[in-house]
């Protein structure tokens, strides 16, 4: 058997392919001979790394976290910080690649979708890097509960469309961005922020940011003189999770955990547990698991993390989870927002919503291995963007605080 | 590839032989509800429309422009199910000759069953599909329910697709290839792309029975231009605006005038 780290697209088993119009068939083949020799070319590695080396900030660190480790049932927690990357979060690893390979494809034009935001500000601070033209679609919702990087993109000088059909959420921002590619490929390069859609983007981003599990292999090991027993990240589309889960999945005693957004609960239909539901379809260029009807309509999800807003999920998850390589489960709203207070009070770490998931993954998974277990998870953004969402999620338990 | 057996293969020909070309008309089904829609296919072919497309509603319609993501989306929300397409043909097709030819997104047939999806829509008098999300390389499973179930299957070329995958769209398709005038999604535009007629010239050079142009036509006198050198002509988001501004009434108005333009003079 090979090994799966050297699986790529089209398709993972079953998973993937391009159900896209004919229209776009062109653009994704020039793209993908653009990335295959991209990824061989050594000037073309080297430019990427240094961008990273003296832009992104990379490599980045590793923390320890004792005292939230104490309420995980005293595992041994440890956090890569892609919260610490320039604009916020492990994004940008693969917009700084996309941007690279499209200025070889002669695009003067980026565009991009968002759910969060981070998306978005990493592919707006990249145009601004470039000097290219930047426009980024986001759902009507997701502007108005992350209005502070809508700011940041405009500052940028990216065009923030925002997204008014359908669910007005992340999937409706990819619809409009694939209907702006279809009417603009000549000059245009979508830069699709996740492992999701049609070959060879999820193959192309996985190998973006799989730089991620790399540097914390070797970090960890340096801590701790081996391979931790567990990596754990959060799952929308599934980026930071496949970018940390790569460099393990040839190392069979790793466990990895994928959290999924449970929203309101999974009893509930309130969520955006696509690969918990387990319903194989077709989305937005690829074949998954997504959320669906009886007659293949999407159904809305639903998160408090709009980065995980997402009823699909990128097809090398599905394929890992049908080959059981990884396991996914969901972790509700609440349960995030519990993780993202604990790490907050007693890290000093303000995570993102979406990472939050991965933390009260971790927090379940410790409690129920105890010491001796290391985790590894996967810090992808930082919260500042979730400030005005935590402070009204909190406001119950600010008020019992002034009681104190 | 010619088929004796293939509905819109013989309607196009018919207009073909006559020196002219087909005019083909798409509407969404259930909009605004399940009875406008078929009674409004029914007057598209009245006023001269040769074929009726008939769109299924789908959440994520990434080939649509707003006229029809508003009229799909409205279908939807009162209720549309994918079951209800077979009634709807099999109205359409009780009331007139023409052939009815159903555009839909892929998920909702996958989800149907393609083979079941297949054998309904013959059963309910349907010519085959229109499938903008499904390119050939994708398309084993359907192309085999489509031959099973004796009905057309109408794939894509755009003017990117490159001389191979012009060859095997038309290879893959029975019936026509939907050969997309412009690099973009349905809408009215000022103008046909001149693209259009460059890549009818390819595809008749790789073969193709039957080429039809569609995105952006909206006038009779677009439609003379494009049935110089195609099959047919496609028309969507002008009849879905004058059926969501007029009614039927508006419906007649606009496709008789539209449908002017196939007239051999």
């Amino acid at each position: 058997m090979p090994n799966l780290r050297d699986v790529v697209g089209p398709y993972f088993g079953d998973f993937g392919g391009r159900f896209v119009p004919e229209s776009l068939i062109a653009a994704l083949d020039e793209l993908d001979e653009a990335y295959k020799a991209a990824a061989v070319d050594p000037a073309f590695q080297a430019e990427l790394l240094e961008l990273h080396k003296t832009y992104t900030g990379r490599p980045s660190i590793i923390t320890e976290v004792p005292r939230f480790a104490e309420h995980a049932g005293g595992a041994r927690i440890i956090l890569k910080r892609e919260d610490l990357n320039h604009t916020g979060s492990h994004k940008i690893n693969n917009v700084l690649g996309q941007a690279l390979l499209a200025r070889r494809l002669g695009k003067t034009r980026l565009i991009a979708e968002t759910g969060a935001g981070q998306h978005g500000v990493a592919t707006a601070t990249a145009a601004a890097l470039f000097g290219m033209e930047c426009v980024v679609y986001m759902g009507q919702v997701d502007t108005e509960r992350q209005a502070l990087n809508v700011a940041r993109m405009r500052l940028l000088g990216a065009e923030v469309v925002s997204v008014a059909t359908g669910s007005r959420t992340l999937k409706d921002a990819i619809n409009d961005a694939l209907r702006d590619w279809v009417s603009s490929v000549e000059t245009t390069h979508y830069v699709l922020g996740t492992v999701a859609g049609p070959h060879p983007f999820p193959t192309m981003v996985r190998d973006f940011h799989k730089i991620i599990g790399e540097e914390a292999k070797v970090q960890v090991r340096e801590l701790t003189g081996g391979l931790p027993d567990i990596v754990a990240a959060c799952i929308g589309g599934g980026s930071n999770a496949i970018g940390i889960f790569d460099a393990f999945l040839d190392d069979p005693s790793v466990e990895l955990r994928g959290f999924e957004a449970g929203g309101d609960g999974i009893e509930s239909g309130r969520h955006a547990a696509s690969i918990t539901l387990g319903r194989t379809g077709v989305l937005q260029g690829a074949k998954s698991y997504l959320m669906q009807d009886e007659d293949g309509q999407t159904v809305e999800s639903h998160s408090i993390s709009a980065g995980l807003d997402y009823p699909a999920v990128g097809p090398e998850h599905a394929w890992l989870s049908k080959i059981g390589r990884a396991q996914y489960e969901p972790v509700t709203d609440a349960d995030a927002m519990e993780a993202f207070r604990l790490l907050t009070r007693t890290e000093g770490i303000i995570p993102a919503i979406e990472s939050s998931h991965a933390l009260a993954g971790a927090i379940r998974l410790g409690r129920d291995r105890g010491p001796g277990t290391t985790i590894l998870v996967s810090l992808s953004g930082r919260g500042d963007k979730d400030v005005a969402t935590a402070s009204r999620y909190f406001n119950i338990l600010d008020e019992g605080a002034e009681q104190l | 590839m010619i088929s004796t057996s293939s509905k819109l293969g013989s309607a196009i020909h018919s207009r073909t032989d006559a020196g002219s070309g087909a005019v083909i008309g798409y509407l969404p089904a259930g909009f605004p509800d399940l009875q406008t829609s078929i009674d409004a296919a029914v007057t598209l072919v009245n006023n001269g429309v040769d074929v009726i497309e008939l769109g299924l509603p789908y959440s994520d319609p990434v080939m649509d422009g707003p006229v029809i993501q508003a009229a799909t989306q409205r279908a939807l929300a009162e209720g549309f199910r994918v079951r209800d397409v077979f009634p709807a043909v099999r109205e359409i097709t009780s009331q007139v000759a023409a052939p009815v030819v159903v555009m839909t997104y892929w998920n909702p047939v996958s989800q149907y069953g393609a083979q079941r999806f297949a054998d309904d829509l013959a059963s309910a008098g349907g010519a085959g599909l229109i499938t903008p999300d499904l390119v050939p390389d994708e398309g084993a499973e359907w192309i085999a329910a489509a031959n099973a179930a004796d009905l057309d299957r109408v794939f894509l070329a755009a003017p990117s697709s490159s001389d191979a995958r012009v060859a095997q769209a038309v290879e893959a398709s029975r019936g026509f290839v939907y050969t997309v005038s412009t690099m973009g999604i349905t809408g009215t535009r000022e103008g046909v792309d001149s693209a259009a007629a460059a890549l009818v010239a390819r595809l008749r050079a790789a073969g193709v029975d039957n080429a039809c142009v569609g995105l952006g036509i909206s006038t009779a006198q677009q439609v003379r231009e494009v049935l110089e050198y195609a099959d047919g002509a496609i028309i969507g988001s002008a009849f879905v605006r004058a059926l969501a501004e007029g009614g039927l009434e508006q419906l007649a108005r606009v496709s008789a005038d539209l449908a002017s333009g196939s007239r051999v003079s």
